[in-house]
C-alpha cells in the first residue's frame, strides 16, 4: 500500500472514531441533527463530482437520484419493514440502475443538453411519484422509526454516524476512481471527447460507469433522509434546491480533486444550517446561488484553485 | 370518459394553449437556438417578467399588456448586460468554460427566483384587466377570454420575430452570425455587437411573453421550473433556431399537454413536455425543422 493511502484510511479511522466517540459522550441531540444534514451533503458533492467534475457533465438531476433513495427506503419500510442498513444499500442498487438509464438515455448529448435531459428525468420521476399512492402520493407519507439499535441512545445519533459512514465510503471510491484509469479517462473525455476516443479511451463505457457509481452514492446518501425526517413528500425530496446546493458546493469547493466537493459541502452546509436558523431558508439559497455564480465567475477552479494559488505564490517567493 | 366531443375540445384550447407556449419559447430559440448560449435562467427572466407586470398592475392599475411592453426595454438592457457578463467570462475562455456557463445560468435562475421570493412572497399573484375572467361560447365550447388574447398577441408576436429575423437586416446579421460566426468577421462586422443585440432582442420579448403568462393564470415564484422544460422542449423540437418550427412545435406540445390533463388529470401535467423534450432528444435531436 502506498504512504499517501496508509495516511488517508488512518484519518478515515480517526474520523470515524470520533464521530462514534462523539455520539457516545454529547447529550445535546443538535450538533447531530445539524451535522448530518452537513455529512450528507459531504456524500452527494463528492458523489457529484464523479461525473460533473471529472467527467465535465453537468448534472442538474441530483434530487432525481436524491428523491430515488428517499422513496426507495419508504418503500421498503411500507412494504416490508426493511431495516436501514437493507434501505441504503437497496437505495445504492437503484440508484445505480437509475444512472446507467439515465447515461444510456443520454449517451451522445452533451453540455446544456445533458443538463437538461437530467432534469427532465427528475421532473418526470418525482411526477410518477407524486401519482403512486402506496408512497402516500402528493400528499407525503408519516413514517415510524424503528427502535433504536446499541451503541447508540437516540436515532438520530445512529443516523449520523450512518451518514458519517457513507461520507468514508464515498471518498474512498471517488479516491480511487481519480488515482485509477478511469479518472484519467473520464480527463480524457472531459477535455475533449472526440480525441480521447481516437486515442483509445473507452469514452462511452466510462461515462456509463460514472453514472452508475455517481448515481448509487447520490441514492444511498439520500436514503437515510427518510428516517431522518420521519416523513417524505415528492415536493421535498424531488426539491431542485438539492440539486443547486449540490452544484454550488462542488463547484465552489472545486472538482479537480475530491478534497474539493468535501471542503465545499463542509463549508456551505454549515453555514446554511447557521443562515436557516438564524435568519431563513430563502435567504440561504440566495447566499448560495450568489456564490455560485462569484466562484464560477471569479474563480473557476474554485477553494482549491485558490489555496494552490496561493501555495504556488508562497513557494516562488 | 373517453368522447369525441371531449378530444376536440382538448385539441382547440390545446392549440390556443400551444401558441402562448410559442410565445414564452420564442426567445430561447433565438439566445439558446441561434446564439449557442446555455439560457437556463430563461424561463426565470420571465417569471421576472410576470412580476414585474403584476407590480405595474397592482400599484398603477395599468392594462398587463401595456406593461409588458413598457418593461420591454428593461429587459432589452438586462439581456445585453446578461450576454456581456457571459461572453466575457465563459465564451471567450472556450469549451473548458461551457460547464460553467451552464452553472452561471443555474445560479443566476435561483437568485432571480429568490429575490421575487423576497419582495413579493411565495404566494400566488395575478392581474386584473377588462378581459380577464370572461368567456366566450362557440356552440357548446366555452373559451376564456383571457386565453384568446394570449392566443392572438403570442400569434402576433411570433409572427413579427419570424419576419423581423428573415425581412430586416439586423435579423439577418442575427441569423449570419448563428450560421458563420467566422465568416462574418472576415466580413468585416463585430460578431459580438450581433450576439449582443440578438440576447437583448430575445431577452425583450420576455417582458410581453411575462404579461402572458400572468394574463393566462396567476403565477409564483417558482414557477419557471415548470417552464424550463416547455421552454426547451419546444425550442428543441423545433430545431434549434427555427422560428416556425417554434410555432409547431409549440402546438404539438400544447395539444398534448391538454389532452393529456383532460384524460389523466391535471397532476400528471408537468411531466409531459419533458417526457416530450427527452423523446425528442433521444429520437430526434436535430428536431422537427432542424438545420
Amino acid at each position: 500500500m502506498q504512504r499517501s493511502s496508509i495516511v488517508f484510511w488512518l484519518c478515515a479511522a480517526v474520523f470515524l472514531i470520533a464521530v462514534l466517540l462523539m455520539t457516545q459522550f454529547v447529550r445535546n441531540e443538535y450538533p447531530f441533527f445539524a451535522g448530518y444534514v452537513i455529512l450528507q451533503f459531504v456524500v452527494l458533492s463528492v458523489a457529484w463530482t464523479i461525473l460533473g467534475g471529472y467527467a465535465g457533465y453537468v448534472n442538474f438531476g441530483t434530487n432525481a437520484f436524491f428523491g430515488v433513495g428517499v422513496y426507495t427506503a419508504v418503500l421498503l419500510l411500507q412494504a416490508f419493514g426493511a431495516p436501514l442498513g437493507v434501505q441504503i444499500l437497496v437505495a445504492a442498487l437503484v440508484g445505480g440502475l437509475l444512472g446507467l438509464g439515465v447515461g444510456l438515455l443520454t449517451l451522445r448529448m452533451r453540455g446544456i443538453f445533458f443538463s437538461i435531459a437530467t432534469i427532465a428525468v427528475a421532473i418526470i420521476i418525482e411526477t410518477a411519484v407524486t401519482n403512486w399512492r402506496f408512497v402516500g402520493g402528493a400528499a407525503g407519507i408519516q413514517l415510524q422509526r424503528p427502535p433504536v439499535m446499541p451503541p447508540f441512545d437516540s436515532y438520530v445519533k445512529m443516523l449520523f454516524f450512518v451518514q458519517a459512514l457513507l461520507v468514508v465510503i464515498a471518498i474512498a471510491i471517488t479516491r480511487f476512481i481519480q488515482n485509477s484509469r478511469i479518472g484519467r479517462g473520464l480527463h480524457a473525455l472531459r477535455d475533449d471527447e472526440l480525441a480521447a476516443e481516437c486515442m483509445g479511451v473507452p469514452t462511452l463505457r466510462l461515462k456509463l460507469l460514472a453514472c452508475v457509481i455517481s448515481g448509487a452514492l447520490m441514492s444511498a446518501g439520500g436514503a437515510p433522509a427518510a428516517m431522518y425526517l420521519q416523513f417524505a413528500n415528492p415536493d421535498s425530496a424531488f426539491n431542485l434546491n438539492y440539486s443547486i446546493s449540490v452544484l454550488a458546493m462542488s463547484l465552489i469547493g472545486g472538482t479537480a480533486h475530491w478534497i474539493g466537493p468535501v471542503l465545499g459541502a463542509v463549508l456551505l452546509a454549515s453555514t446554511q444550517q447557521l443562515l436557516t436558523v438564524t435568519i431563513s431558508s430563502e435567504v440561504n439559497v440566495l447566499v448560495l446561488g450568489c456564490m455560485l455564480v462569484l466562484f464560477v465567475v471569479a474563480a473557476p477552479k474554485g477553494i482549491i484553485g485558490l489555496v494552490s494559488r496561493l501555495a504556488g505564490k508562497g513557494g516562488g517567493a | 370518459m373517453f368522447s369525441i366531443e371531449l378530444l376536440r375540445d382538448a385539441v382547440v384550447l390545446g392549440m390556443l394553449l400551444g401558441c402562448f407556449y410559442a410565445a414564452v419559447s420564442v426567445g430561447l430559440s433565438i439566445s439558446f437556438g441561434l446564439l449557442d448560449v446555455p439560457q437556463v435562467a430563461h424561463p426565470a427572466f420571465l417569471v421576472l417578467a410576470s412580476y414585474a407586470v403584476y407590480w405595474l398592475n397592482d400599484s398603477y392599475e395599468i392594462d398587463p399588456l401595456l406593461a409588458g411592453v413598457i418593461i420591454s426595454p428593461v429587459f432589452f438592457v438586462l439581456g445585453v448586460i446578461t450576454y456581456r457578463i457571459y461572453h466575457e467570462t465563459f465564451e471567450k475562455r472556450g469549451s473548458d468554460a461551457a460547464v460553467r456557463g451552464i452553472a452561471f445560468f443555474f445560479g443566476v435562475a435561483f437568485i432571480i427566483e429568490v429575490l421575487i421570493i423576497l419582495q413579493f412572497g411565495v404566494d400566488q399573484q395575478s392581474v386584473t384587466a377588462s378581459y380577464i375572467g370572461k368567456a366566450w361560447r362557440f356552440g357548446d365550447l366555452r373559451i376564456p377570454v383571457r386565453q384568446l388574447v394570449a392566443f392572438a398577441v403570442a400569434l402576433g408576436l411570433t409572427v413579427f420575430l419570424a419576419t423581423y429575423l428573415s425581412k430586416t437586416f439586423m435579423g439577418r446579421a442575427i441569423r449570419a452570425v448563428a450560421q458563420d460566426e467566422e465568416g462574418l468577421r472576415l466580413m468585416g462586422a463585430n460578431p459580438v455587437r450581433i450576439k449582443q443585440v440578438a440576447f437583448g432582442i430575445a431577452t425583450a420579448v420576455l417582458g410581453v411573453a411575462g404579461a402572458l403568462l400572468i394574463i393566462v393564470a396567476p403565477v409564483d415564484p417558482t414557477l419557471d421550473r415548470v417552464y424550463i422544460g416547455r421552454t426547451f422542449c419546444v425550442v428543441v423540437m423545433a430545431g434549434l433556431g427555427s422560428i416556425s418550427g417554434t410555432l409547431l412545435a409549440s402546438i404539438i406540445l400544447g395539444v398534448a399537454e391538454s389532452i393529456v390533463l383532460t384524460m389523466f388529470g391535471a397532476s400528471w401535467a408537468p411531466a409531459i413536455s419533458f417526457a416530450l423534450l427527452l423523446g425528442v432528444l433521444a429520437v430526434r435531436p436535430q428536431g422537427l425543422l432542424g438545420r
